[in-house]
């Protein structure tokens, strides 16, 4: 520690005004603030001593991101053996081994462009660097399918950060979520890669062993150990999905009954089902979840009136039934897809959520609200938390407006009643 | 008014083509015509049939409107304008269609609209209306090319990185294509019409950080 503190007071000269590096202090300066406090201190006007700054709330969003992030490295491997019915000649180990060799580098990528497209902008402005890329550098990895090829989540990034993040002023300025940005670039950009059956587990044999046509999976010695399982990479969400087309070719039983083919609620629960690398398991989510509420760091409001909007929604379709999917019950839909982990770590980005009370709330109820409505409504898009999400964003300033305005009349009509009444 | 007759490539002159090219320009600076920009951008051979009928179009108003700007009565040159314009569409159109059917086709409705594209019902009200047919001339041709040169960068680059081809030529080889087994995949986003939107964006950026006059205080 000692040996670093003196490394960093003697580098510092250099990077001051004059010095020969003065260009690059952003980056001396980054580097200086995130190994030791900072020591320069506010020097005029009233301000507020607390303990948590802008890096130890990023710290605690990282922190309750940990459990999804291993939950879908173990995942991933689970089931990318479960899909090829190798689960016996694969343990926990492998699953484990092959998941971090699909995930970790795509976390690396993540960080990697993310920071340095940050960088790059702070030295060009001369801004101090900001921690705000520390939690969107975790969010992106967990929210793209395992197989997801590396340069096109650089891409995706580098497209985020830009064009969300650092025209409109940077971390704080956001006007919309940057990984979730960097999602629906992803979605739109490389459609084949991100949707339908194939994208979200990997089916790509070991080394030595072989598939035989009937879908038999035959180890080095020609033993067939496993059994291809076709409908393995269909994601909960494609599941439900599919009922409707049944529906329209063979009657509302069939299309009903198809809804059968979907996980199990405990399984979904669970997260052993196919997704995003970091969105199955609603267990490790909610273990972020509890975090993020204890510390104070995410709204509950957001989250819990995200819940009630979607149940009210699924509760509306299961009233009108009009198609199997309407039928999918709420606890279905909330443990689906990526809408939990939506609800918890996106929606609550304090950037680009609304920011008066009420309007939390409003906020929370249309995203719930929404992701269910596209959900069952435009089978184009399986999954409707990014966009509504998105949408909110947008509109949230909107909100934000009228609960001030709203807020300005009552007080007005109150003072009004008040001199009336004395 | 000056006895010496004005030199049509006179100084202030040149200034009527420089300026739309780049401090003035009808697209980025105005931005006008960003309806066609982002709606016949996806291949560079539609942007610049595009831009050739805009700039045919935009010069024969501004001339005519030039022309005969002393007898139009002033309460009804809109719709003088909107004659002129439309007449000059519509022929646009009909050449088109003989000769370049298939683009056309692509075009489709967005040749009809050229009559109601903001650059040139602007330079007619801004320019022609006030000025003689030589300037009203150059003053079209400045701005037609401010706008083609836009309409062709974001087809470019939306071709190259949408389907991997220029003027409809493959650049990107097919076995590239992680369906064929390679890595490369086409970005289907720059297919869409949004993408031109952060193009447009783009290109603005880079003009107003060139140039920090064109940065509005506020």
């Amino acid at each position: 520690m000692k040996f670093l503190e003196r490394l960093v007071d003697k580098m510092e000269p250099n990077f001051e005004k004059g010095g020969k590096y003065e260009k690059w202090f952003p980056l001396f300066d980054g580097f200086a603030t995130f190994l030791f406090t900072p020591k320069h201190t506010t020097k005029k006007g009233v301000h507020i001593r607390d303990a948590v700054d802008l890096k130890r709330t990023m710290n605690t969003v990282i922190q309750a991101l940990i459990p999804c992030l291993l939950f879908g490295i173990w995942n991933t491997g689970f089931q990318h053996y479960s899909a090829l019915g190798l689960l016996e000649e694969f343990g926990f180990l492998d699953q484990v081994l092959f998941g971090a060799i699909k995930v970790l580098p795509i976390v690396i990528v993540s960080y990697a462009v993310g920071l340095g497209v940050e960088f790059g902008f702070c030295i060009a402005k001369g801004h101090p660097i900001e921690e705000g890329f520390l939690v969107s550098g975790m969010l992106i990895p967990l929210i793209v399918p395992a197989d997801t090829p590396l340069w096109m989540v650089a891409v995706a990034t580098i497209f985020a950060v830009v064009f969300v993040k650092e025209v409109f002023g940077g971390t704080g300025m956001n006007i919309l979520n940057p990984a979730l940005t960097a999602r629906a670039f992803l979605y739109f950009a490389y459609p084949k890669q991100l949707s339908g059956d194939k994208a979200w587990v990997n089916t790509e044999l070991p080394d030595g062993y072989v598939q035989t046509e009937s879908g038999k999976v035959l180890n080095e010695l020609g033993q067939a150990v496993g059994q291809f399982d076709a409908m393995a990479g269909a994601t909960q969400l494609s599941r439900f999905n599919a009922s409707i087309g049944i529906y329209k070719e063979q009657g509302i039983d069939a299309g009903i009954a198809a809804l059968d083919g979907a996980h199990s609620l405990l399984d979904s629960f669970l997260g052993l089902i196919p997704g995003s690398i970091g969105e199955t398991s609603v267990v490790a989510i909610l273990i972020g979840a509890g975090l993020l509420l204890h510390t104070g760091v995410a709204s509950w409001k957001i989250m819990a009136s995200g819940i009630f909007g979607a149940v009210f929604m699924t509760i509306i379709f299961n009233t009108a039934g009009m198609n199997p999917y309407m039928t999918v019950g709420p606890l279905e839909h909330l443990t689906a897809g990526g809408f939990m982990f939506g609800i918890v770590f996106m929606a609550t980005d304090p950037v680009s959520a609304a920011q008066t009370e009420v309007g939390k709330v409003i906020y929370g109820f249309f995203i719930g609200l929404m992701t269910i409505m596209i959900r069952v409504f435009n089978p184009a898009y399986p999954e409707g938390i990014m966009l509504a999400i998105l949408f909110m964003n947008v509109m949230s300033p909107l909100i934000d407006h009228y609960v001030v305005q709203g807020n300005i009349k009552d007080r007005l009509q109150r003072a009004k009643l008040h001199s009336l009444t004395h | 008014m000056s006895t010496t007759k004005e030199s049509l490539f006179s100084k202030k002159n040149m200034k009527l083509i420089k300026d739309p090219l780049n401090d003035s320009n009808p697209v980025s600076i105005q931005v006008l015509g960003i309806c066609s920009a982002l709606a016949i951008t996806i291949m560079l051979e539609n942007a610049f049939v595009m831009s050739m009928s805009v700039l045919f179009v935009l010069i024969a108003a501004n001339v005519v409107v030039s022309s005969i700007r002393n007898l139009i009565p002033d309460k009804i040159r809109i719709i003088v304008q909107l004659v002129i314009v439309a007449t000059l569409v519509i022929t646009v159109d009909l050449v088109l269609k003989a000769f370049v059917y298939e683009v056309s086709k692509q075009l489709s409705v967005f040749v009809g609209l050229i009559i109601t594209n903001c650059i040139i019902m602007g330079r007619l009200e801004a320019f022609a209306l006030a000025n003689k047919p030589g300037p009203a001339f150059l003053d079209a041709i400045g701005n037609a090319f401010g706008y083609t040169w836009i309409l062709l960068v974001v087809g470019f680059i939306r071709e190259i990185f949408g389907s991997g081809s220029i003027w409809g030529v493959k650049i990107v080889p097919d076995s590239l294509l992680i369906e064929n087994g390679g890595f490369y995949e086409h970005n289907g986003l720059m297919l869409l019409s949004p993408i031109a939107l952060f193009l447009v964006a783009s290109i603005i950026w880079v003009q107003r950080s060139k140039n920090r006059k064109l940065i509005e205080a506020n």
